[in-house]
């Protein structure tokens, strides 16, 4: 019927310096430089967070430098209100689309999901690496905005209108800082589609001989699961962008109501548009992106989870069925970021069902977690720990969900520190603890080379305190009320809440640091690690069954067959206690048969 | 070091409750009327999240503690009920539960949203704009006059656009820059933006709704008790948006009208 | 119960899957590199098979579309909040040169269907030395152009009347509408001149040409669409 390596428009292996690490269009060196992108980007999100930290901490503290970053936003190194608002929005905008979209999914995916499914390469290598390099620019298009005269928009990642489509006459940092967000964004986007399209076709087109659907290692079903979200998610927001950007721009009134008056000046330019729909599209948009951002780090940490166990899941398709459920449910609850929004308080009770529902599948997945960890042989290593670490984060930040997915609750807590502390435990800190598991646990097949095991304990220790330290108390601070996105705290009941701000940032500063102790560990096991074997987690899916690293075709020329589902562990066989899904070797189980 | 790990997710968790449980942090005071039945959803919330919480995360510690070591030769062993033992457990304990949550919230939801306010309630404008609230009490007449954007003008302290020459129900208005309200007596806030997306918040007040730029909106709700507090807004605004509040005064009756009559002499 | 030990016992005794014998399907259109992988496992024991999951680029079409599909829903409801939000939608005639760029669009999906049985029968082999189907879809080529031309037409003769983008918000989506529109239908003016190049140079596989051919006809389809939702809003 067709040709099958004909399909992969076949790309014999580079010779060029440019062919091999620039332009590339292996999926393996594609992953690597989305890692690589997320790796600056997570450093400067989390410099920016340190940057706002340290001012709500002490507002008027002097942060030696900061006026060389920006004259306007820091004169005398003390960072204005404005300014403020202007490095949360870009850390917001940076953690989420740079670091949390990019790493768990468009690295880790570029990189392993070929080999998972045991093709050669993904089918649109051109397309993959458009992606990459849209996505690269897009990067550089926001960074670009801290270099404008009026600086990034202050609006934060969410850009509801008015403030971000009326114009610069809406304060500092609402004029060419926002048209550089939108179209850092919607390039964005079409970087991610671009992605999305490969991920989707290689699942479904590119699986080897035996490679069945059922037969796929979790964390490829977690990665094919989230490129339908992102397909469905980032084509709803770059229209948002664009008509964001031409009511910027070309006077449209696509969000600016009439009869504004700033500075007390009549918008007569603009009339009749909707602030809701902005908040529509935008959420429509957002929620599936949050569950974009989880669902990769759920399929990593279930497989690694699973190797470290020396077991399968308690049940693979339960938990392939609850991927699929968060994902659908995903779309049905986004009005839950609008309870108070103005929308109709009928929506308001319609969003919450779904939003608490959805509930059911989170838990599934957790309790099939725990379930599997009973009667297993858990192996300790850094891996395992980040793994068993966002189990925990995930089950802390899951529930603090509960209490948002109630209007009647969100009354009071919404646009507080608990949101705040809500979104950062369940996605960021997860996720990053995902990418963390992933990283120690394939950083040997990406590289050659191990990482150093107790520089990567010592990192999960401080970094899984820390976390703890400091979003657990936002959630306090949320319940007494103190309200999110202001730079300093002035009003009178906000006032006994300082200190814990001021813990806060210490812990956050102190954690932060330790970020470094996995940074030196990455680059220094790069170059200096131990050399790695093939397969040093004893592991059964087929990234393991090829040489370590990788050789250009993944498999040498010769595509492996499948035997086996994913996780054969526990069982008896000529390699111990777990056989490869590549080995045609019968075995017999060594389960305890109850 | 799995077993230091089952003990400080342990403690972890313990800490983290603490504060909850000695009541370090909570909701404000509750001075409304309909406050009692957010405040019982959401204690029934905290309680059933806590449960959750505390149960999950000790299981999850003792599971590290006790498989992390197995003895060689050991077989792998299923949970006892399986997969879809748990699978089934998820649906009843947390279906019920989120399904029980959902059902009483809207309760709690319908008592703010789907009430109307009361045929005397009294009615206050609000309007917020970038930094600062503005209220307007309609005076003796009992009307608003209508409202003139153009005419809008910070520097001559025209802050809602009114026209006194032409609108007979505007003479009488009254604009503050505070809001006072008698206590026991059930007020009907109307809201609109001058410019952009703000909000009204009041924890006391069990009270939290957005501004919509060319939306009309309202809520109502009574206060129990006097005292004073504060206004804050809850919605990004620009740079002043931390810095954008005004007080809020519960008052006895007698207070509150010779608080009235006082801001009306100084319009 | 029975779905745990459903899983225990398949992942416990595995048999190798069983190998799925396709009948024999008639041979690609590739350039010649030709026919079926091998995949003969490492035992030996299976009989040759044969690979019978879709061409990526059929999957991947949908893919395309679906996200195009998606965008345009997101402007339609975006049209539709906007229009009930307010009361200065103002309604006006649509110019009467988009009904014929209808047409063009049409034919030139006509003209492609023609271009690609010609084309599929060529590299089947049939010798039909008339079809010459490199002009069928020289005609699709210059009719995409056509259509585009026309759209510019239309944008400019409102301009010349003085509607402009911002002027209200009817245009605005009546702009923005088409415009994303044409921007797309210059992407398969994109992917029509690449299967061109590859048919000349006899690479063209018929994914490839299915593929495009399927999203130019969805291009249409969404221009039918789209001039349905402006006649019915405007």
């Amino acid at each position: 019927m067709h040709d099958m390596s004909a399909h992969v428009a076949p790309h014999g292996a580079p010779t060029s310096f440019i062919r091999k690490h620039v332009f590339s269009l292996d999926h393996k060196v594609i992953g690597k430089q989305y890692y690589g992108l997320a790796l600056v980007a997570v450093f400067a999100g989390m410099v920016l967070s340190w940057l706002m930290r340290i001012h709500l901490g002490w507002t008027n503290f002097a942060i030696p430098g900061l006026h060389f970053l920006s004259a306007n936003g820091a004169p005398g190194n003390v960072m204005t209100p404005e300014y403020y608002l202007q490095l949360m929005t870009m850390h917001g905008t940076i953690m989420v689309f740079f670091v949390l979209t990019t790493a768990p999914f468009a690295a880790f995916g570029n990189f392993f999901l070929p080999i998972q499914v045991g093709a050669e390469d993904m089918p649109f290598p051109h397309f993959n690496m458009m992606s990459f390099w849209v996505t690269f620019v897009a990067f550089l298009v926001l960074v670009s905005s801290f270099f404008v005269s009026d600086g990034p928009t202050l609006g934060g990642w969410t850009q509801y209108a008015p403030l971000s489509a009326i114009g610069a006459i809406a304060g500092p940092g609402q004029g060419l800082g926002v048209v550089l967000w939108a179209t850092s964004i919607a390039l964005f986007c079409v970087g991610q589609l671009l992605g999305a399209l490969n991920f989707i076709t290689t699942t479904l087109d590119m699986r080897t001989k035996g490679m069945s659907l059922m037969r796929l290692p979790l964390s490829a079903w977690a990665w094919f699961i989230t490129s339908v979200m992102g397909l469905t998610a980032f084509s709803v927001l770059m229209p948002a962008c664009i008509l964001l950007i031409l009511d910027h721009m070309a006077g449209t009134s696509f969000f600016v109501s009439s009869n504004l008056v700033i500075n007390d000046q009549l918008q007569s330019a603009h009339s009749g548009g909707s602030t809701l729909l902005w908040q529509h599209l935008f959420w429509f948009f957002g929620h599936p992106e949050v569950y974009i951002a989880i669902v990769p780090g759920l399929g990593i940490v279930s497989h690694v989870l699973i190797t470290n166990m020396r077991r399968p899941m308690l049940s693979h398709r339960v938990l392939i069925y609850s991927f699929g459920a968060l994902a659908v449910l995903s779309y049905m609850v986004y009005g839950h970021h609008m309870f108070v929004s103005g929308m109709n308080p009928y929506s308001s009770l319609a969003f919450s069902f779904p939003t608490l529902i959805i509930t059911i599948p989170s838990t599934v997945i957790v309790l099939i977690w725990l379930g599997s960890l009973y009667g297993s042989k858990l192996r300790i290593n850094t891996a395992s720990l980040f793994a068993l670490g966002f189990i925990s984060m995930f089950i802390s930040g899951g529930i603090s969900g509960f209490f948002l997915a109630q209007p009647s609750i969100d009354i009071m807590l919404h646009a507080t520190y608990f949101v705040v502390g809500h979104f950062h435990l369940v996605m960021a800190v997860a996720a990053i603890f995902g990418i963390f598991a992933g990283t120690y646990f394939w950083f040997p097949k990406m590289t050659g080379r191990m990482m150093h095991e107790g520089m990567g304990k010592l990192h999960f220790w401080l970094t899984f305190v820390g976390a703890y330290c400091i979003f657990m108390p936002f959630h306090y601070l949320g319940i007494a009320g103190n309200v999110r996105r202001y730079q300093a705290f002035v009003d009178d009941y906000l006032q006994p809440l300082i200190p814990v701000h001021r813990f806060i940032t210490v812990a956050a500063l102190l954690t932060g640091l330790a970020q470094f102790i996995f940074l030196y560990n990455l680059i220094h096991s790069r170059f200096k690690g131990a050399p790695a074997p093939d397969n040093p987690w004893e592991a059964t899916s087929l990234e393991w069954t090829t040489a370590t690293p990788p050789p250009h075709d993944n498999f040498a020329g010769k595509l492996p067959v499948v035997y086996h589902d994913p996780y054969q562990y526990g069982i008896e066989s000529s390699s111990g206690d777990y056989v490869m899904q590549n080995s045609p070797e019968r075995i017999k189980t060594a389960y305890d048969e109850k | 070091m799995a077993k230091i790990f089952a003990v400080t997710i342990i403690l972890i968790a313990i800490g983290s409750a603490i504060p909850i449980l000695m009541h370090t942090w909570t909701l404000p005071q509750d001075i409304s009327v309909h406050g009692p039945l957010i405040d019982e959803q959401y204690s029934d919330t905290m309680a059933e999240a806590g449960i959750s919480f505390l149960a999950s995360q000790f299981l999850l510690a003792f599971f590290i503690w006790k498989f992390s070591h197995p003895q060689p030769g050991a077989k792998i062993r299923n949970f006892p009920g399986g997969a879809m033992g748990l699978v089934i457990a998820a649906f009843l304990l947390v279906g019920t539960e989120v399904l029980a949550l959902g059902v009483f919230g809207a309760k709690a939801w319908a008592s703010v949203y789907f009430t109307p306010p009361a045929a005397n309630a009294m009615p206050v404008q609000v309007q917020a704009s970038q930094f600062a609230f503005y209220f307007r009490y309609p005076g003796p007449d009992g009307k608003f006059g209508p409202l003139h954007p153009e005419l809008i003008s910070e520097a001559n302290q025209n802050f809602f656009g009114l026209d006194t020459t032409h609108d007979p129900d505007s003479k009488d208005d009254i604009v503050t820059a505070e809001m006072a309200i008698p206590v026991n007596r059930e007020v009907h806030l109307l809201m609109h933006s001058k410019d952009l997306g703000h909000s009204f918040f009041v924890p006391e007040l069990r009270v939290q709704q957005d501004f919509v730029p060319g939306l009309d909106l309202s809520v109502h709700f009574t206060a129990t008790k006097v005292g004073k507090y504060e206004i804050v807004c809850t919605q990004l605004c620009g740079l002043g948006h931390y810095n954008m509040k005004a007080y809020l005064e519960v008052k006895s009756p007698e207070d509150f009208d010779s608080w009235l009559k006082q801001q009306a002499a100084m319009q | 119960m029975r779905l745990e030990q459903e899983e225990v016992s398949s992942m416990a005794t595995t048999v190798p899957e069983p190998p799925k014998i396709e009948p024999l399907r008639s041979p690609s259109l590739s350039s010649g590199k030709g026919g079926w992988r091998n995949l003969t496992p490492a035992d030996g024991n299976l009989q040759l098979v044969k690979d019978h999951s879709p061409a990526p680029a059929s999957t991947g079409i949908w893919v395309v579309l679906a996200a195009i599909s998606m965008s345009f829903a997101a402007y339609t409801s975006a049209l539709i909040v906007r229009q009930g939000s307010a009361l200065d939608w103002r309604h006006f005639s649509l110019p009467p040169v988009l009904y014929l760029n209808t047409l063009v669009i049409f034919a030139s999906s006509i003209t492609l269907e023609i271009s690609r049985r010609r084309i599929r029968s060529f590299m089947g082999g049939v010798r039909d030395q008339t079809a010459r189907p490199a002009r069928w879809l020289y005609i699709t080529l210059f009719l995409g152009l056509l259509f585009v031309a026309g759209q510019t037409f239309a944008w400019l003769q409102l301009r010349r009347q003085g509607f402009g983008l911002a002027t209200n918000v009817s245009y605005s989506f009546f702009y923005v509408l088409t415009v994303a529109h044409a921007l797309h239908v210059l992407g398969g003016l994109a992917g029509l001149a690449r299967v061109m190049v590859k048919l000349q140079h006899f690479t063209l596989r018929r994914s490839t040409l299915d593929a495009t051919s399927r999203y130019w006809h969805f291009i249409g389809v969404l221009w039918l669409y789209l001039l349905f939702l402006l006649w019915m809003k405007m």
